[in-house]
């Protein structure tokens, strides 16, 4: 029987196998990409087998995962919940969806509740300013906010 | 039918003919918007419910479906079309859809409650184009959203798609398409508005090889998504600006470097790349050319900063996006130190029309400065949220009234804020002010990518500057003093100034940090960081003061400096607000008066928005203090009534 480690590192290396296939350049992003789409996340242990097999010191690709929004270094709660805090979303008063949804979780932006329930993070901007403000969890869009409608939305996520 | 190789023009214009003969005008079919935004609000639902309605009702064979990109109404959506009336609904529901069907589709009969209706007369519009929204626009670039589904380049082809890129491997050589170009004077669509022409030719003459043709799609700009739009339901008219552009420079290899918040961008692009290769529109020897082009997507891994040319490029390369010093240009040496040139998607999409329609007709609209049509992403507290395509040089005013519909609500203009973070603000006296690059830029703002938020009087100036401050602060790489530190102590000081702290000196100081900004910054991110707080300034001087000098906020927004108060003359004692009071701050009863206790209040400002409108005994103060609490004795009223309608939630 396998551990999760395992099986989660040979998904790591289909991974890098993949790139290394098409032989580009220039790749490490993408990879890392498709690591955060897969567990969530970059685990430390993703990181020392893209180091070894790429031949990449590990402070290069630290640098990049955490320049980058996109990419997580710290694992994940079960649902995302994502606040857009775009311009748009901002002047229809985003700010006060984020208040409410950080009192009702009790984390700030860019944290995990304790039970890994939900991770809280700002975007800057989805690109459906007419729907604004605009909360997604788990890639579903809720549209039109108000703090009033905050809590009935989380409840919808077990 | 299956895709083959097309080895000339020639076979395109069959193939063309093919296409076009093989669809019925006549046939019913029905197109529905699938943008983002209406993805969003549930067109795969209404999609699903079509297809279950023409199954059961067995119409299948008879009415085509087509999932078009965005039509630009965002605020309506879903846009369903209705082929050949062309009937248009807005805000469709799966609901909708078997009455659609039975009454529209076999019935031929309209339904009007899914029409466009005016708000000031209630007049209805049948067609897209009759809505006022639509119908002051000039759709150039942006008009094939309407119609083709972007996972089928015969839609595309059917428009006369690839027609510019048959014509100028034909015809032209490289140096008369570059003419062209930089004839029609095309300036580029994402920032600084550089004349693209002139960027080509330096790429094409700077000395190595191979050189690199780039797709900017990072579109970072918080609040424009025209080129997320364009990507999404036309990425052929993209594919085929970029590989003209290629043919002009002297490329072989294209890069398209999206976001990777754009998900339905990101996968309609790789079918167009896969479909345009099965016709040879991209790969070796384009129709016969002898002309070889490929392009590879980059997704973007989420940072503003690397939208700039030459961060994005370090990006391509695998690197962390940070810009480069730009004494030497990406045009010269970019991607992997090569010729290097870099335009944004709306830009590219221009070049087709250009090619086929000649660079005097492309002259013949737009200013004196700025040519040709821009897109305008209008959002914010405006009526008609949308993407505006207008010629260059129409008025602010005709584009936030005429197409925008006015300000949401009833409330008063404020101002405009263009050219996203790095732009700055346009108040109400220069709504008359045509807009192009050089009109924005001397009003101490910038057309940027376009995006165009419209801010109401509830808006405050102060804090949407810290918004952006706190934004770039973000955002900012760190690699240069000026912009890192810069950003940080105008972060500072206008967090003290909305938050009641504000002392004399910060208006100076802020207007200080913000010249050496603008004079020593690296990028262009840095050069401009400072404009949202010197514009801001420059027309609201007054509310900085006002939140500094009195400890008020005129536009009641900032926390620290307001209040929530119940007028007693007005409270009708419902219990609204003191049931959905988060932190208990509200005593009342039935019969009682409501009263906030300052101490607890959060200002979380739900009693305010769940008052009744017919009622508003909440209200917002700032830089007086709360009037004590009515005594205990004088709080029992008889219970007033509220009008009809009125205890409904806003």
């Amino acid at each position: 029987m396998k551990t999760e480690l395992e099986t989660g590192l040979e998904r790591v290396e289909e991974i890098i196998e993949g790139y290394k296939e098409r032989g580009e350049e220039g790749f490490l992003i993408q990879l890392l990409l498709d690591i955060q789409s897969e567990f969530n996340w970059i685990p430390r242990e993703a990181i020392a087998r893209i180091s070894e097999r790429l031949r990449v010191p590990k402070s290069k690709i630290y640098r990049v995962a955490s320049f980058y929004e996109a990419m997580s270094l710290t694992p994940a709660g079960r649902h995302t919940v994502q606040v857009c805090l775009g311009t748009a979303c901002q002047v229809r008063g985003a700010p006060k969806i984020l208040d409410r949804l950080e009192e009702r979780l009790r984390i700030k932006e860019g944290e995990t509740t304790l039970d890994r329930r939900f991770s809280l993070r700002r975007v800057n901007c989805l690109g459906c300013c007419a729907m604004g403000p605009v909360v997604v969890v788990d890639g579903n869009y809720h549209g039109k906010i108000t703090p009033a409608m905050v809590a009935g939305i989380l409840e919808k996520y077990a | 039918m299956p895709r083959t190789r097309l080895n000339s023009g020639q076979e395109l214009r069959e193939l063309r003919r093919k296409i076009v003969a093989g669809r019925d005008l006549n046939k019913p079919f029905i197109t529905l918007c699938s943008g983002t935004a209406c993805h969003a609000t549930g067109s795969d639902a209404v999609a699903a419910a079509i297809q279950e309605e023409l199954e059961k009702q067995g119409l299948t064979e008879q009415v085509g479906v087509r999932r078009t990109g965005c039509h630009g109404f965002c605020e309506r959506g879903p846009i369903l079309v209705i082929y050949p009336e062309e009937i248009c609904y807005l805000g469709v529901t799966p609901e909708d859809v078997p009455e659609i069907v039975s009454e529209t589709i076999k019935g031929k009969r309209i339904i009007e409650r899914l029409l466009y209706a005016e708000p000031s007369t209630g007049e209805r519009s049948v067609h897209e184009q009759d809505i006022p929204f639509y119908k002051h626009q000039t759709r150039l670039v942006f008009k094939g959203n309407l119609w083709i589904d972007p996972t089928k380049i015969e839609d595309y082809l059917a428009l006369g798609g690839y027609k510019a890129l048959a014509k100028v491997l034909e015809e032209k050589t490289p140096e008369e398409v570059l003419e062209e170009v930089k004839r029609a004077n095309l300036r580029g669509r994402g920032g600084g508005g550089f004349p693209a022409g002139r960027k080509w030719e330096t790429t094409r003459n700077a000395a190595g090889e191979p050189k690199y043709v780039i797709v900017n799609c990072d579109e970072g700009d918080p609040g424009a998504y025209m080129d997320r739009s364009i990507m999404e339901g036309n990425p052929h008219r993209v594919l085929e600006g970029l590989t003209i552009g290629a043919y002009a420079i002297g490329s072989h290899q294209g890069f398209v470097y999206v976001r990777q918040e754009y998900p339905i961008a990101i996968a309609n692009l790789g079918v167009a790349i896969e479909q345009a290769k099965e016709y040879g529109f991209l790969g070796e020897n384009i129709l016969g050319s002898g002309f070889n082009f490929d392009v590879k997507v980059h997704r973007g891994a989420g940072a503003f900063v690397s939208g700039e040319s030459s961060a994005l490029m370090n990006a391509i390369e695998g690197k962390v996006g940070e810009p480069r010093p730009k004494y030497i240009h990406t045009s010269e040496s970019g991607v992997w130190d090569k010729p290097s040139n870099l335009n944004n998607v709306e830009t590219w999409a221009n070049v087709p029309l250009i090619i086929a329609k000649g660079a005097d007709w492309f002259n013949s609209i737009g200013t004196e400065g700025s040519k040709g049509t821009k897109i305008f992403s209008l959002v914010g507290t405006v009526n008609n949220t949308g993407l505006v395509e207008v010629p260059m040089g129409t008025t602010l005013r005709e584009i936030i009234y005429k197409i925008g519909g006015g300000i949401r609500g009833g409330k008063r203009f404020k101002s405009v804020q263009t050219g996203g973070p790095s732009g700055g603000i346009i108040p109400e006296q220069f709504l008359d002010t045509p807009v192009d690059f050089d009109e924005l830029t001397r009003l101490g703002s910038m057309m940027g990518s376009g995006g165009m938020i419209v801010i109401d009087e509830e808006t405050c100036i102060v804090d949407l500057a810290r918004y952006f401050v706190d934004f770039l602060c973000d955002e900012s790489c760190g690699k240069c003093v000026p912009c890192r530190e810069g950003l940080r102590r105008m972060r500072e000081i206008l967090e003290g100034v909305v938050a009641g702290r504000g002392k004399e000196g910060d208006i100076e100081m802020l207007e200080e940090i913000g010249e050496v900004m603008k004079k020593a910054s690296l990028c262009a991110l840095g050069t401009t960081a400072a404009n949202p707080v010197l514009s801001t300034l420059r027309y609201f001087r007054d509310e900085y003061e006002a939140h500094i000098a009195e400890k008020r906020c005129p536009a009641l927004v900032c926390k620290d400096l307001i209040s929530y108060y119940i007028e007693p003359e007005k409270c009708v004692a419902c219990l609204l607000c003191l049931k959905n009071c988060p932190e208990g701050a509200i005593s009342g009863g039935k019969k009682k008066v409501h009263v906030i206790d300052q101490e607890k209040c959060i200002k979380c400002g739900i009693c305010f928005d769940v008052c009744p409108p017919k009622v508003r005994a909440v209200k917002k103060i700032s830089g007086v203090p709360v009037p004590p609490p009515v005594p205990e004795a004088e709080r029992e009223i008889e219970r007033r009534k509220v009008r009809s309608g009125g205890e409904r939630r806003r």
